[in-house]
């Protein structure tokens, strides 16, 4: 069906990514043809959300002008065909990540993912979903275990779900490179541990955490687990069923997608034992004026209407990835992030935070600059048309760890260039100069 | 380069950055009542502790403790040495004509015979996103001002 159109690139599957290929990967991208402050744009901050591919943009537009209707709901044509692009886009998103198209629930975001599943836990605690929802009661006497390199995402819905119960939350550290301290594992993740959520690639340190430790720790204690796959199912290969993670979240705007649209992956076991967190329309099956009965996972988590061309522009995203290759991307984005820890340890006052230069990272880098406040330097480089984040990258406790409040990232994606960041190293060099810090 | 940059940053504001005037709070010693005001920018984390002592209708000191942006420790240091000594209705009338530079989006320059060195920051009011570093100490002084009369 000619839902989703195929990438404009077709690429020779093997050969690994290079400069040459990325420059034609770039014509996909009308932003990045733009210029900002009189100069061309260089893209470094797809951590915070990435570019559209015209693949993607063109999905959303045909949706609306073509196949525009209420997904479900209705026996026209059109309501035929929105439903089976609907439908096909989750097929492709779920099989992105080798899940099952009843295992992907459409959110808004991961963050509305994390939400579904602490508020279905509370309403599980509330004592809704029976018998079967056992697995989801969380309440005085249980822990919830974080790390401490969590995104506010992954974090403040924890925090919130042991208020409401009365469940304890627990972190696992960090220690000063920013890499998980295990030693102490048992004692945090213990028999009375109901989830252990944790995110797979941090968005300010570029580590990559080890997931089947971490997953073996939480099954030993039977406690569910939660993977934060934001920063990773963009950047690299990723396989639910290899993970053997219950939950998975993602962010579509942050792998080429639009904003609005993200996804709960889910064992379907727990998804259909799991009580629902927003109700109405769509998510029922029989409705009395005292209670509803509700549909099979995922539809039972995906009250009211949809965000239809999202999800199918998401789709479009998937698979503009999957032609292009994650294992090429990965490759590719750890050259550059190679060459962007490098570069920053070699300039004088810049502290890379996270793994050190030789060490696996993901391609981005957050680094302090000596004597320069990180929204002064992405101020600098904004002047030279490079865009970054600054801040704290929705991480305080990460950052308080590490002595920081504010930090300076540099994000690359499949469609970044050696060049652009050989310019960027170039231009954090002339940072300490401007600003005269000593 | 005479650049957007420079413009932004001129060196009054660089050199303010890293010599902030008034940087470490003092204790009250002499006569007059004391305010303080605690600021932060939640976007940034750029904050300021700024505490004055209000004697005789005069801002007889001025002293803060702060973290953030060239901007806002330039901002906070520059205000410093503008208002100390001043009498309080005057230190207000500064504050206002302050915020209607910063809030012109580059189209009400700044006065420099009235807010003297503090006109370096007219740059700041073309960028949106920093004129709250720009106020930060700004609005603290106001704040700290209507403690130490109450
Ligand atoms: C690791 C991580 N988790 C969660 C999120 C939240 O994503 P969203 O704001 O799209 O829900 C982000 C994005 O900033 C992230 O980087």
């Amino acid at each position: 069906m000619a839902v989703v159109s195929p990438p404009v690139t077709l690429l020779p599957a093997e050969a690994p990514l290079a400069n040459a290929e990325v420059l034609r990967i770039r014509n996909d991208f009308p932003i990045l043809g733009t210029e900002v402050n009189g100069r061309p744009l260089v893209y470094l901050d797809s951590g915070a959300t990435s570019q559209n591919p015209v693949s993607v943009l063109e999905a959303e537009q045909e949706f609306y002008e073509q196949r525009n209707a209420a997904v479900h709901r209705g026996a026209h044509t059109l309501a035929v065909e929105a439903t089976d692009a609907y439908e096909a886009a989750r097929a492709a998103v779920a099989g992105f990540i080798n899940a099952r198209p009843d295992e992907l629930v459409w959110t808004s975001n991961a963050t509305e993912a994390i939400n579904l599943v602490a508020y279905a836990m509370s309403n599980a605690a509330a004592g809704r979903g029976g018998a079967q929802a056992e697995r989801f009661r969380v309440g005085p006497g249980d822990t919830i275990v974080v790390t401490e390199m969590e995104h506010h995402a992954n974090l403040i819905p924890w925090q919130e779900l042991a208020a409401r119960t009365g469940a304890e939350l627990r972190f696992l550290p960090v220690d000063d490179e920013g890499a998980l301290r295990l030693e102490g594992a048992t004692g945090v993740i213990t028999p009375a541990t109901k989830i252990l959520a944790f995110t797979h690639a941090s968005n300010v340190l570029g580590t990559i955490n080890p997931v089947a430790e971490l997953v073996r720790l939480a099954k030993e204690v039977g406690a569910l687990t939660l993977l934060d796959a934001c920063q990773s199912v963009p950047h690299l290969p990723v396989d639910v069923k290899a993970l053997d993670v219950d939950f998975l979240v993602l962010s579509g705007h942050k792998m080429l997608g639009p904003t609005g649209i993200g996804a709960l992956y889910g064992r379907s076991e727990l998804l259909n034992a799991m009580p629902p967190f927003l109700t109405g329309g769509s998510m029922i099956t029989t409705v009395t004026m005292e209670r509803a009965e509700y549909l099979p996972a995922p539809n039972r988590f995906e009250a009211g209407t949809q965000r239809i061309s999202q999800a199918i522009a998401l789709g479009a995203a998937a698979n503009y990835l999957s032609e292009t290759g994650m294992h090429r991307i990965e490759a590719w984005e750890g050259e550059l992030g190679a060459r962007l820890v490098e570069g920053l340890t070699a300039i004088e006052g810049i502290r890379v935070l996270g793994p050190r230069a030789g060490l696996p990272r993901i391609g981005l880098a957050a680094f302090d600059v000596a004597g320069v406040h990180a929204h002064d330097v992405g101020q600098f480089l904004d002047e030279q048309g490079i865009a970054v984040r600054v801040g704290h990258h929705c991480a305080q406790p990460l950052h308080r760890r590490l002595g920081l409040t504010a930090t300076t990232r540099a994000s690359t994606y499949l469609y970044n260039t050696t060049d652009e960041v050989d310019f960027f190293l170039e231009a954090v060099a002339g940072v300490r100069p401007f600003f005269g810090a000593r | 380069m005479a650049t957007n940059l420079e413009q932004l940053y001129q060196q009054i504001i660089l050199d303010h950055a890293r010599e902030r005037h008034g940087s470490g709070l003092l204790e009250k010693t002499g006569p007059g009542s004391v305010g303080e005001s605690h600021q932060l920018n939640p976007v940034c984390g750029d904050e300021i502790t700024l505490r004055t002592v209000v004697d005789g209708g005069t801002v007889a000191s001025l002293s803060w403790d702060g973290a953030g942006c060239a901007i806002s420790m330039a901002s906070a240091s520059v205000l410093t040495d503008l208002m100390e000594g001043l009498e309080r209705d005057e230190a207000v009338r500064l504050i206002d004509a302050f915020r209607e530079v910063m809030r012109s989006r580059g189209t009400i320059p700044a006065d420099e015979e009235v807010l003297g060195d503090a006109a370096a920051f007219s740059g700041v009011s073309r960028y949106p996103a920093r004129v709250k570093c720009a106020m930060l100490a700004w609005v603290a002084l106001e704040e700290s001002l209507l403690a130490a009369n109450s």
